[in-house]
């Protein structure tokens, strides 16, 4: 199946990502032989098979309701583009 | 010094014949010398190893000194190495510093290794080449102008080029161990939930896993023994004792039943690469083994069902690239979406993206049922298929890939090509199987791995076989051309 360049608009949008006019023509060809590829997998018999999410059998483990981290803020906002008074600035949301 | 193991470099250090600081000095003069025609690294942390170098001197002069005292190592830069530059080899985080260690880096600090640097890799371990890097492609020390396959290939091609002995990797659908077959280095994968994920960069959460390039099945022994272990802050991290991985090391392989499936042995396999595999096999059966041919029979799904759920866990994964917190921000943006936009689309390379966009179409609604259940059903089926084998057979051998190291470009004109190269070693990571590749010959120069796959924890059984077939054999310890300070052959 060919995906139209429309659909390719509305998931790039749907994933943030913004893309160059340029392109655009060879990721609309590359998504559609990719999608194309994976398309093989209608042909398996999966009635009753559950879907595995997970490779082991594992529980959710829960942990003790402690506070056990030390406030490292300021250490972890060096890595941000804009922090002011403790917070991370982003653009205006709200007028 | 170079030239040696770590098994090696541990008994020389204790016995006195040099200490980790003329060590680590040596091996930091060849990664200056040698590295950048391979582009091996993304950054070298020469100061800061040579401090750590001395620590380990300190520590043995102490009389506390364990194994790996003093042995230099690197890790891929996925790891989050606090105060170093973790970039992923993405322009979105190329500024990068980690404020913490990944507990493989906290633990193999721990146990005194020194680490020399962080190698490069393909962007956030998207490829089999190494080619999805922001740095440019690593070289193969074998042949500088073939891929050293990826995404592991900066680690691979340092400890294949004898820069350092031992590297961290990591392996989502074959990234330790297809590197390794192509540099000619013994990699291992360990079970899904051995090694804690805690602090490395997530891809696809319920495949990654974080394991070693050495260059003998005893050194892999010793660095898993090292990382391996419960992590509370992983939650997917197994409750599970860790046994001596050495202990068992020369155990016999009497009777052991190796299973061969028809499977791996298809057209796609280069007859070279078939006759070497081959080769290996008759060996571990001389060693005492029993060889009996086996079915996969839906293992032929493996790369349809992995560029499902992969694209899938990584679209969600990489939803924290947002410019906010931390990494690349857009210089001009409109609005906030805008500026998420931008962002993402200047800091992600290609195939990051053409990811992100199949797993964020897979998920939206009305595609969910067809394409993201789907695989996961068929995963299910992938992995019975494994578990079925194991009531038969104690292990799985195999080739690595299907031909040896390819040239540089030749595959990164279409997507689907790079991913068949993938083919044998991305069911492992479905099923969450621990895998090993252990180089057994040459093609044309260029080396071939022999993959073992064993059930849920057999490690120690993996490095078992791996160690006495290298007993028998010398493929692990051929040196490309260039590691002799040379060239790479052209």
């Amino acid at each position: 199946m060919s995906l139209s360049r429309n659909e390719m608009h509305n998931i790039a949008h749907l994933a943030r990502l913004e893309f160059a006019e340029e392109e655009v023509a060879a990721l609309v060809d590359d998504l559609s032989r990719i999608i194309d590829f994976v398309e093989q997998l209608s042909q398996a018999n999966t009635d009753d098979v559950l879907p595995m999410a997970h490779p082991l059998e594992m529980v959710q483990r829960l942990r003790a309701d402690e506070v056990t981290e030390t406030d490292q803020h300021r250490k972890f906002q060096q890595n941000a583009a804009s922090v002011e008074e403790d917070l991370y600035l982003v653009p205006k949301v709200l007028e | 010094m170079h030239d040696k193991t770590i098994t090696e470099l541990s008994r020389s250090l204790q016995s006195g014949d040099f200490s980790s600081v003329e060590l680590t000095t040596h091996l930091l003069d060849r990664v200056e010398s040698l590295g950048p025609q391979l582009n091996a690294f993304v950054t070298v942390t020469g100061e800061l190893a040579l401090e750590q170098a001395a620590k380990a001197d300190q520590r043995r002069a102490a009389g506390d000194a364990g194994p790996l005292n003093g042995i230099p190592i690197v890790h891929k830069d996925l790891f989050c190495t606090d105060g170093v530059l973790t970039s992923c080899a993405s322009r979105i985080l190329d500024n990068f510093i980690s404020p913490y260690d990944a507990t493989v880096v906290g633990k193999l600090k721990q146990a005194g290794t020194v680490m020399l640097g962080k190698t490069n890799m393909d962007e956030f371990a998207m490829g089999s080449s190494n080619e999805n890097s922001c740095f440019g492609p690593v070289k193969n020390p074998w042949d500088d102008t073939r891929v050293p396959g990826g995404s592991s290939g900066g680690s691979a091609a340092a400890v294949a080029a004898r820069l350092l002995p031992g590297a961290t990797g990591t392996d989502t659908g074959g990234s330790i161990r297809q590197p390794a077959a192509l540099t000619g280095i013994t990699g291992l994968k360990p079970t899904y939930g051995r090694v804690s994920r805690y602090g490395m960069v997530a891809f696809a959460s319920s495949l990654d896993q974080a394991g070693t390039l050495t260059r003998s099945a005893e050194d892999a022994a010793m660095m898993l023994g090292a990382m391996a272990g419960f992590d509370p802050r992983d939650s997917t991290s197994a409750e599970k004792d860790v046994p001596d991985y050495r202990a068992t090391l020369d155990d016999s392989l009497d009777g052991l039943r190796i299973g061969v499936p028809t499977e791996f042995f298809d057209d796609g396999l280069m007859p070279a690469n078939k006759t070497a595999v081959e080769a290996a096999i008759r060996e571990l059966e001389k060693l005492g083994a029993k060889i009996s041919q086996i079915h996969l029979p839906n293992l032929g799904l493996s790369v349809p069902t992995y560029y499902v759920v992969a694209p899938a866990e990584c679209s969600s994964n990489l939803s924290r690239f947002d410019g906010v917190r931390f990494g690349h921000r857009a210089e001009k943006y409109a609005d906030l979406t805008d500026m998420y936009k931008k962002t993402r689309g200047q800091g992600f390379g290609a195939e990051v993206k053409r990811r992100i966009m199949i797993g964020t179409y897979v998920l939206s609604t009305g595609y969910y049922d067809a394409y993201y259940l789907k695989a996961q059903k068929v995963r299910q089926l992938i992995a019975a298929d494994y578990a079925a084998a194991f009531k038969s057979v104690d292990l799985i051998a195999g080739p690595t890939t299907p031909t040896p190291a390819f040239e540089l470009g030749a595959k990164t004109d279409d997507p689907i090509t790079m991913y068949l190269n993938d083919i044998y070693t991305i069911g492992a990571n479905l099923a969450g199987l621990p895998g090993m590749s252990v180089p057994c010959g040459f093609v044309d120069g260029l080396p071939v791995g022999l993959q073992i796959v064993g059930s849920h924890f057999s490690e120690a059984r993996l490095l078992n076989v791996a160690h006495r077939y290298q007993q028998v054999t010398d493929w692990h310890t051929r040196a490309p051309e260039m590691a002799a300070g040379g060239t790479a052959r052209t």
